[in-house]
This record gives C-alpha cells, structure tokens and sequence, in this order.
C-alpha cells in the first residue's frame, strides 16, 4: 500500500478564487487507477463531510475523452498515449508529492475544481467538423474506393477524443492538434471532399474566435496525446488552410457567374 | 493569389503564420548570402573591400549605383516588419489565451530553441540595429576618425579588436542559430509541406543551415581576436 501527498485546486465555481489544498491519499494500491485513488479520496471527504474533489469522468476505459487533469505539470501525468482514469498508481512511488490541478486556458472555463467547461471544442466542430451527406441505412461495404494509406491516416486523426490534453500541455494554449485532426479526418476521405475548402476556413475561424493561442510548432501537444496524434497533421491543415484561402476569390468569381 | 485571398489570410492565426515562413525564408536567404559575402574576408583586404563595391554596382548596367542594394534593403526592411509585427500579434494572441499559468508545467519534447523564438527574436532585432550603427555607420563602436566607409576591412579589424564588442557579435550569432534551428523547420510545418513522410530532411536542412551560418559568422570577430586576421 502506498501513502501519497496530493496537492489538489480546490475552485468552488467559475467566479469563485481557487487555491490550492493539500490533502493525505492513504492506503493506494498501486493497481487503482488513477481516478479511483480519488474515489478512496473524496469517500474520505464525504465521511468527514467534506466536498469531494470534483472531477470529469465517464467511460474509464480511455475512449471518451471526458477526464484530464495536470499531474505534476504534465497532461493526464507521465505516461505517453494514456488518459488519465487510464493511468494506474503504480506510475507513482510510495511517498510522492503530487500537484493536480485543471486545464488552463481562456476557452476552458474552470467549472469546478478539476473540471473545466470544453465547448469551445464542440463549437470547432459544429463549424465544420461533418459531411453534409444524405444518412440513411448503412451504405454496401466498399462501395467508396478510398486508398489504404489515406484510410489508415484518416483514422489516425479520427481517434482524437476531444480531451483538451493538447490544448492544456501548449504553451500558447492552441487548439491546433485538436482542429487539425478534426479538419484531417475528413478531409482525408472522399466523402469529406465537397466541403473541404469551407470546412477549414470555418473550423479555423472559429478556433481563433474561441481565444485559443497561435501555434509555435512546439509539439507539446503531441507528447501529450493520449491517441497519439502527430504533428504531421498540423501541417496537413495548414497546408489546406493556404490553399483554401488562395481558392476564395476563385469561387467568388463562379458564384458571381451562377 | 490576390488582395481578398490574402487579406482572408492574414485574418486567421494560421495565415499569419504563413506571413512568418514566407518573411523569415526570405531573411534566412539573406542570413546565409550574408555570411557567405563575410567569409570572404579571408581572401585578404584588396578582395574584400572590392566584393563591397561590387555590391553597390549589382545589377549594372540595368540598376544605377546602389539602386539594386537599396531594392534588396527595402524587400529585406519590409519582411522584418512583417515578420515583427506578426509576431507580436500571435505572441498577444497567446498570452490572452491563458490568464491563469500553471502551478506546475513540465516540457516534454519542446527543444530549448523552440521555446525561446520569442526573446531569440528581440535579441537578433537589437543585434541588428546595433550591427546597422556599428559597420554601416559607424556611429557606434569606433573612437571618432577611426571607422572608415567602404574600406570595410579594416572597419571590420578595428571593430572586432574590442573584445566585448565582438563577445556581443558571438553571442547573437548563438541567438541567431537558436532562432534558425527552430525556425527554420517552422517554416515547412507551418507552409504544410512537413508531410508524414518528408519530415526528416527538414530538421536535417534546419540543423546544417543553422549550424553553418553561425560557424562562418563567429569565425569573423573570432579570427580577429586570435590576431589571424589584422
């Protein structure tokens, strides 16, 4: 059994000042995870009538994207490719230190100690981040031809959760990891192709309208990745971005003649 | 490419983004034809002097005297101020994006020159000025009758035989390099060229510009120090 110290932001709501209350995590198997050293944690609290510490969470099982904290500096902690209900305690010593606290960002509000509000997220993708294509029953099987490497890189970038890891480990607090691999997934597949050129335009605008910071090719954000999403796609999107804003005055000039 | 498609462009950080790689190729063409033209001192003082002439005659017949050097000082004046105030605005943008810093933040793979662009940059741009008041004025770093115009030789001598003057030069060179080092790989993620698989010769072509422009730079005051030249 493992003793750590955890020093852990404590913010009543979104106006309320936070600061930082340090508490004694005893009795952790180093086979819990994470978020269930908290639960034994804030089952203290609640015994001691106490308000537990607040935290977002839902599958535990790394898929959903709704934990994320900072462990020591570090998004979802220190290990790679791994979300936070994902990380278990035997990544810590008997005896640390630990400081958690929130994502920091001007577009992530905190709403309660650890867990801050993501739409801006879902506003990203509400200004583009779909296809425009009739749904109904599912379509025959490889009835789209789409190459195996652009399927394969397509998928890569669909795998984003949406945890806001990328944003919270970026120095300037950029959206850019998320938005790229939001624009790349479907600008990747043919059915995204018709909205491609609007779809970058809006979801960028939108990012910077959401007072996200400016990317400076860093690659914290990547690191951090719990799915692993490269740097590459940055550049994919920025690439689409130039050549989408050098095509306006094109299709202007073919809406004028239509 | 035309006014709208730029003016949409430069509205969105990405864009100015792309105002950043596109100004910063152009100043790092010059900052390597730059220490190219340096190295040519050591082919001794006659040599040197005539390459400075010679780069108030390019372009001749076509261009006047210094017609084509004060072009390639405008196109160079003006990618530096948009490079600045792109800079600025993206630097406001991200400082803005988050009020309340961290307790505690760790880097994990960000380089030493990638996060420090921002200072790199104010430091090459007082470097510049001073380097501008130094040899092409001379207004700085000379006792008065000692700098003379066009016999750069010797400016170049005099100048470097004060130590700190020349301690000053090595170490923005150092800064330069850092700036290049990550700047220069910027440059291609931030155009989109930085595909999955073209990545590496970039950091490759980033590491050997930048690693060479600051050797041949630093050789200068360096030679001059050592008593190599004189």
């Amino acid at each position: 059994m493992m003793k750590l110290t955890l020093r852990v932001w404590r913010q009543k709501n979104a106006t309320a000042p936070g600061r930082f209350v340090t508490y004694e995590a005893k009795n952790v198997s180093q086979d819990m995870s994470f978020l269930e050293m908290l639960d034994v944690l804030n089952e203290e609290l609640i015994g001691r009538g106490e308000e537990p510490i607040a935290f977002e969470h839902d599958c535990r099982e790394g898929i959903c994207g709704s934990c994320g904290f900072m462990i020591d500096g570090l998004a979802h902690g220190p290990k790679r490719a791994t979300t936070v209900c994902q990380l278990h305690m035997r990544s810590f010593r008997d005896g640390d230190s630990l400081t958690i606290e929130p994502w920091r960002a001007r577009a992530f509000p905190v709403v309660k100690d650890l867990i801050v509000d993501r739409s801006a997220f879902d506003r990203i993708i509400q200004a583009g981040g779909f296809i425009s294509a009739p749904t109904g029953s599912a379509p025959d099987a490889n009835a789209i031809l789409i190459p195996k490497e652009h399927a394969d890189l397509a998928f890569d970038g669909a795998a984003c959760i949406g945890c806001g890891a990328c944003v919270a480990a970026c120095p300037n607090a950029a959206a850019m990891l998320f938005t790229a691999a939001k624009v790349s997934h479907l600008g990747l597949l043919p059915q995204g192709q018709p909205e491609r050129d609007d779809r970058v335009r809006k979801m960028v605008t939108v990012m910077d309208g959401e007072m996200f910071g400016s990317c400076t090719n860093i690659g914290e954000c990547e690191a951090v990745c719990p799915k692993e999403i490269r740097l590459y796609f940055i550049a994919r999107m920025n690439h689409d971005l130039i050549k989408a804003g050098i095509k306006v005055r094109k299709m202007s000039q073919q809406a004028a003649r239509i | 490419m035309n006014a709208s498609a730029v003016m949409m462009l430069w509205g969105t950080s990405i864009g100015k983004k792309a105002v950043m790689a596109v100004t910063g190729f152009i100043l790092v063409g010059f900052v390597i034809g730059h220490m190219l033209g340096n190295l040519k001192i050591y082919q001794g003082e006659e040599k040197f002097n005539a390459y400075a002439a010679w780069l108030r005659e390019v372009g001749s017949p076509a261009f006047g005297h210094e017609q084509f050097l004060w072009l390639a000082r405008l196109i160079l004046l003006m990618a530096t101020a948009l490079h600045i105030v792109a800079a600025a605005q993206l630097t406001q943008m991200s400082y803005d994006a988050r009020p309340v810093s961290y307790a505690q933040k760790k880097a994990i793979q960000a380089t030493y020159a990638s996060r420090t662009m921002r200072w790199g940059g104010v430091i090459i741009t007082l470097f510049v000025v001073y380097h501008i008041l130094h040899f092409t004025f001379g207004a700085v770093g000379f006792t008065p009758g000692q700098y003379k115009h066009l016999s750069v030789y010797r400016n170049v001598v005099i100048g470097f035989s004060v130590w700190y003057v020349a301690a000053f030069y090595i170490a923005a060179m150092v800064a330069l390099g850092l700036h290049m080092y990550h700047g220069v790989w910027s440059m291609f993620q931030t155009l989109g060229l930085n595909t999955e698989n073209a990545g590496r010769p970039y950091q490759a072509l980033a590491t050997v510009s930048s690693i060479v422009v600051v050797l041949g730079n630093i050789s200068v005051p360096t030679a001059v120090l050592a008593g190599l030249l004189k």
